[in-house]
């Protein structure tokens, strides 16, 4: 065992490894908006949508999550093409990986839309509030404090699977650490400063979502 | 003659097969307290869900100030209204529910102030005004920032009364209010209700508190699967009931 500890090699790249984290989380926040407005249109339709826009839905939740996401990625960036689609490399992991986390909130939003009592929906059309102005008072501010917990590890989810845009050179967290570790050869060096990295940018993110909810719960 | 308030013709109302209600006909003049008894089961609840639309009906005509509730019907042809006339209509009647129903995420003044914002337009601060009129008049002036899961079953009920009231319906309808509560809550539910009945408020009530329904009713109907089997002044029905259907039930409930 002849390898000795130098961090100096990261130290000098630390930048880059800072810069990939930035736009890490700025895909991973985007992909996050995009997929969430998918998913909770998606979650009514499926939540007793009429069939002409639930069997649409279901199909799209099936599929999605049958695919592994790695070829979710590999196909959109290098069969759409073909197909006259072609999008920078950015635009088209974040497009991915949003459809991708659509379906995933989708069947979260599900399970919170149910969670809302009847009642508390009918109490709303009876001093005349119309069934969209209860979807936006009533239901999506219920049904979002109900989800929060596993909103939270679909975030977190969601962060962690923008290393897999390494595997189409976004430079990203995961793709500047290659890069370093096949300039520098720190190999042990790269991976636990990238790794940790990931874990305590995870922790503070699961903090956010705690103090979110906290600021949300309803008082008791 | 004026014009009745409510009327219902020949209302039908069906679940797939099973007919839950077969001809109700009833009018209701404004200022009118209508308390509507009968076994569980005989249609009470889904005749006064059917009055705001909570309930679909297939059959006959319900009418508030004249106008047809729910349903056009052109040439024959019936048809449901537009969601937003239909939420229009909803407006003209209140309602209180058994399990009061409030939103969870907003507070007592909240509570109140969403459909006077949302439906009747107000300003937050005009609609703040008129919610902690109304919830002083059902006595929680103090409770106007506690949220439903810090108040009790009666405060919660008083808060649902006032949400419903601070709409400014014709009509009041009120399911059952009392059957969720503790025997020792009860009796400050109907409190309000007898002070709105005092005022002249119009209301119907499906209730199973008899005493109250005769004390505070104008008028009590008798349902029993699905028609009103009889409906009278109260001294007069509990007294020396009309039918054997009648007697038998005021001897099964609570009313001596």
């Amino acid at each position: 065992m002849g390898y000795t500890l130098n961090f100096a090699a990261v130290w000098r790249s630390f930048d880059l490894l800072l810069g990939g984290l930035l736009l890490s989380l700025e895909l991973a926040a985007v992909a996050l908006v995009i997929g969430a407005a998918i998913g909770l249109v998606v979650a009514f339709a499926l939540a007793g949508g009429p069939a002409f826009l639930r069997r649409p839905a279901q199909l799209y939740v099936t599929v999605i999550r049958n695919l592994p996401i790695l070829v979710l990625i590999l196909f959109t960036y290098f069969a759409l093409p073909q197909l006259g689609i072609r999008l920078d490399k950015n635009p088209s992991f974040v497009l991915t990986l949003a459809i991708y986390a659509g379906a995933y909130l989708a069947e979260v939003f599900r399970a919170g839309l149910l969670s809302v009592p009847r009642g508390v929906k009918e109490a709303g059309l009876a001093i005349g509030l119309t069934p969209m102005q209860i979807r936006t008072s009533l239901v999506v501010p219920l049904m979002i404090r109900n989800v929060l917990p596993s909103l939270s590890s679909t975030l977190i989810s969601l962060f962690k699977d923008t290393s897999l845009a390494a595997a189409i050179a976004v430079p990203e967290l995961t793709f500047e650490a290659r890069k370093i570790n096949v300039e520098t050869f720190r190999v042990i060096e790269v991976w636990t400063v990238t790794s940790a990295l990931y874990v305590v940018t995870c922790a503070v993110l699961a903090a956010l979502m705690r103090l979110i909810e906290r600021r949300l719960a309803i008082p008791k | 003659m004026t014009k009745p308030l409510l009327e219902m013709q020949g209302l039908r109302k069906q679940y797939g097969t099973v007919e839950v209600l077969k001809g109700v006909d009833c009018t209701m003049r404004q200022g009118e307290v209508i308390s509507i008894i009968g076994s569980s089961g005989s249609g009470k609840t889904t005749m006064l869900r059917c009055i705001n639309m909570l309930e679909e009906f297939q059959g006959g005509r319900i009418l508030i100030d004249g106008e047809a509730i729910g349903y056009d019907e052109i040439a024959g042809v019936r048809r449901r209204k537009s969601e937003k006339e239909i939420a229009r209509q909803r407006a003209l009647t209140g309602m209180a529910f058994q399990q009061f129903n409030l939103f969870p995420h907003l507070s007592a003044a909240q509570n109140v102030m969403l459909g006077l914002i949302k439906v009747k337009k107000m300003s937050r601060d005009e609609a703040r005004v008129v919610a902690e009129q109304w919830l002083g008049r059902v006595g929680l002036s103090a409770r106007a920032d506690h949220y439903p899961g810090q108040l009790s079953g009666g405060q919660q009920q008083r808060v649902a009364i006032a949400r419903a009231i601070a709409m400014n319906p014709r009509l009041m309808l009120f399911d059952e209010v009392t059957s969720a509560l503790d025997p020792e809550l009860v009796g400050e539910v109907l409190q309000v209700i007898k002070g709105l009945a005092a005022e002249g408020m119009s209301m119907l009530l499906v209730t199973h508190e008899m005493r109250f329904a005769y004390e505070v009713s104008s008028r009590v109907i008798f349902m029993n699967q699905g028609v009103i089997v009889e409906q009278g002044d109260p001294k007069e029905m509990f007294l020396r009931p009309g039918t054997e259907r009648l007697a038998e039930f005021l001897k099964s409930s609570s009313f001596q």
